[in-house]
């Protein structure tokens, strides 16, 4: 049996017309986007292309969009700019975002916490939301910038990002939303999220590795965190990837052209997923269920059962999952997330996260729950041996 | 752990990244075994332990990219909190008490056999097979430890503390070979590991061990029952005369000659560490030998046997073996006569039994007779 993939929120298989617009830049067509000759301007006009498509499916215009090869260096770009700024005026001021943010969110706001800037780092409540109420009771007259994401890549949970946004516009200040989980799985509009700077990733939403943008608000300033080139109007230096480029723009265009039958696939293979999960396995807890989330995550504890055995036995038994946040060496440990929302180190390091995509079907989620029920249950005979201790 | 270890179908390798374990999997893989590798992540070589980091050790990428030459299914467990608990804690405390400690051979039993055991059952792998250079052979009461055809590579001393129902879910596929031979097979396989060296002899000290020592001290003090690092040491001699100041007591080792500052018309040698009194004993080669040890915490493989055994006794690693009489007195403490008088009878090290090829079991040197 092929195996089933059920990690689309760490990564996505190429969408079939992905894959077709990519061919040809990794085939018989090849140049660099800045040259003067033919070749040059066939690659030019595949990266403009390409931005179209994805001002298109945020809503805005192409020029406001720079292309980046990560989400997480358009992140990391967006709060050097804002130091980078905040450091002109002599005093690096203050800086809101919440418990839960992406790592490169987390980590570059602790790095210019160590440059001087303050920080204040707003929690979720139980229900994995942030409250709109405390990240503005934060905000303080030098708060340079505001970072929320839009939807949690843990549990799915969505966040009030327009609520956030409003109240921030009207005091005039910045807010970066890292929407990298939520576009391509909810429509996203970026103008009527009203904030600044959004970030999307395409290999979350069946693109390829490699290419990112950050859409940058008209009028709002973008500081180049790569130098070297007039690339991306001086915003990101650097010779396009190009194949990549041209497949984030047709996973923009696919995601808008089926957005409305994805939304409602995803959630019929999560709502299955859950309401048979909790029917034959009764203490299964799901974390942040009624809360408002992505269609496709399911985040869910099994009671005395090890996170990270249940994974590597549902691996072997031919279906990916994930548990916690991995880090780079591959091991398990809590994740921040799940400790920020209130759970236990033993309840997180008990828990799933199945992230459905567009490719499954729902044979593969009763194949999952037939799966999932019996190493289960085969963790728990062995239970006494297994369960260890979380100091 | 008892020896009701049930055969799964599926045996766990321990890949450390290194090219004895690295062969290992290989070798499985291309028996037909169905086999997981697994690394255990043990000791953040990063230095930021402190932040939940593990993304320093280098040598688990080599593992993965092994498993994915071996076509394996290769996993990372996370096991510093319990290395540092039996492995890295005891062996500062044993410094700490002026013993020089074996972390090797804790390791071997309670990280490699005992916890990953444990582990790998828990999805399913009711063996671990690990590059150890050692053979398990069946004998009348059960499994038997026994050396390596490689005397060079020898590594059965580092595995005495394990038990008859350990073995009896334990492969070591190494231990007919020799390491030329296992470096031969990585070349002929292409594994990336194949021009790997010898790893280090203590995997979680990078630098000097008595640094290492008093780094881990100063970082925790509390841990280590607020030890407070010593002043310098007294040197004595047997008669208890003073002979000078020398550095703190923990930076000697018994049967230690170089750099005890001392001059002295004969070699003289640390014949023993007294941490109370804060004092070093030195004397003349004649003074080193002992007759015999004191043991503690006596473990036999197989069953108990009668009475006294005759044995050849490895007191270190590297020590060639001595005749012995050993003389079990009860409740783990053993008396142990050598046939000659040995040097370098170190507390906190190893006494490791022989009969030919066959490891009877061992004790933990308590001190000379």
């Amino acid at each position: 049996m092929d195996s089933v993939y059920l990690d689309h929120n760490a990564t996505t298989p190429l969408h079939p017309r992905v894959r077709a617009a990519m061919l040809p830049w990794i085939g018989e067509r090849h140049g660099n986007p800045s040259s003067i000759h033919s070749f040059g301007q066939a690659a030019r006009n595949a990266v403009e292309e390409a931005r179209e498509k994805v001002a298109a499916l945020l809503g805005v215009r192409p020029p406001e969009v720079v292309l980046t090869a990560s989400g997480t260096e358009a992140n990391n770009a967006v709060l050097a700019h804002i130091a980078d700024q905040a450091g002109e005026r002599g005093h690096l001021g203050h800086l809101v975002t919440s418990a839960i943010e992406h790592p490169s969110i987390r980590e570059g706001a602790a790095r210019l916490e160590k440059r001087g800037m303050e920080v204040t780092r707003v929690s979720p409540a139980g229900d994995g939301v942030v409250p709109a109420a405390d990240v503005l009771s934060a905000l303080r007259p030098d708060t340079r910038l505001v970072c929320l994401m839009l939807a949690n890549n843990e549990l799915g949970t969505l966040q009030p990002v327009a609520e956030v946004a409003a109240a921030c516009r009207e005091r005039g200040i910045p807010v970066l939303c890292d929407a990298v989980q939520a576009v391509g799985k909810i429509p996203v509009d970026a103008r009527e999220l009203g904030v600044d700077y959004l970030v999307l990733g395409a290999h979350k939403f069946n693109g390829p590795l490699g290419a990112a943008a950050v859409w940058v608000r008209k009028g709002t300033e973008l500081s180049p965190l790569l130098v070297g080139g007039s690339q991306e109007r001086r915003r990101r230096a650097g010779t396009e990837n190009v194949p990549a480029i041209a497949g984030l723009g047709e996973a923009a265009a696919a995601a808008k052209d089926e957005m409305a039958d994805r939304g409602a696939h995803l959630a019929s293979l999560r709502d299955r997923f859950e309401a048979e999960l909790a029917r034959r396995m009764p203490d299964a807890v799901f974390h942040c269920r009624a809360s408002p989330r992505l269609p496709n995550t399911s985040h869910v504890a099994f009671p005395g059962v090890e996170g990270e055995a249940l994974l590597i036995r549902l691996d072997l038994a031919g279906f990916a999952v994930s548990t916690g946040s991995a880090c780079s060496s591959g091991a398990v440990e809590p994740s921040k997330t799940l400790l920020a929302v209130g759970l236990s180190p033993e309840e997180a390091l008990s828990s799933l996260r199945v992230s459905f995509g567009i490719t499954n079907r729902l044979q593969d989620v009763d194949a999952f729950l037939d799966t999932l029920e019996r190493e289960a249950a085969a963790l728990r005979r062995l239970a006494p041996t297994a369960a260890r201790e979380v100091a | 752990m008892t020896a009701d270890l049930t055969h799964g179908d599926l045996t766990a390798v321990a890949m450390s990244g290194g090219l004895d374990s690295s062969v290992t999997a290989w070798l499985l893989a291309r028996q037909g075994v169905p086999v997981v590798g697994l690394s255990m992540l043990l000791w953040d070589h990063s230095g930021v332990e402190a932040n939940g980091r593990c993304c320093g050790a280098l040598d688990l990428g080599d593992a993965r990219r092994v498993a994915q030459q071996a076509g394996i299914p290769h996993y990372t467990l996370r096991m510093d909190r319990e290395f540092r608990q039996k492995v890295v804690d005891p062996f500062v405390s044993d410094y700490l008490a002026g013993r020089t400690p074996s972390p090797c051979v804790r390791c071997n039993t309670w990280v490699k056999f005992d916890l990953l055991l444990e582990r790998a059952r828990s999805f399913g792998a009711g063996r671990v097979a690990t590059g150890h250079y050692a053979r398990i052979v069946e004998g009348p009461d059960g499994p038997e430890l026994h050396t390596a055809v490689d005397t060079d590579k020898d590594q059965s001393y580092y595995l005495f503390e394990l038990t008859a129902g350990q073995l009896a879910a334990s492969l070591f596929p190494l231990g007919e070979m020799t390491k030329s031979e296992v470096r031969e097979l990585a070349r002929e396989a292409g594994l990336v590991v194949a021009e790997k060296g010898e790893s280090m002899e203590v995997c979680f000290v990078a630098g000097g061990v008595r640094e290492f020592v008093e780094e881990q001290v100063a970082a925790d003090p509390e841990r280590f029952a607020g030890a407070i690092l010593a002043e310098p040491a007294v040197l004595v001699d047997t008669a208890g005369r003073e002979l000078g100041a020398g550095q703190p007591y923990y930076r000697y080792t018994v049967g230690q000659r170089r750099g005890l500052g001392l001059a002295a018309r004969s070699p003289l040698y640390v014949l023993a560490i007294e941490p109370g009194e804060n004092r070093v004993v030195v004397g003349g080669e004649g003074e080193l030998l002992a007759p015999g040890l004191r043991g503690e915490r006596l473990h036999w493989i197989g069953p108990d046997p009668e009475g006294e055994v005759e044995a050849v006794v490895k007191i270190r690693s590297r020590h060639p073996g001595v005749a012995s009489r050993i003389r079990p007195l009860g409740d783990g403490r053993v008396e142990i006569d050598f046939a000659e008088p040995q040097r370098g009878v170190a507390p906190g090290q190893a006494a490791v039994f022989y009969q030919g090829t066959r490891v009877l079991g061992g004790c933990w040197i308590d001190g000379r007779l």
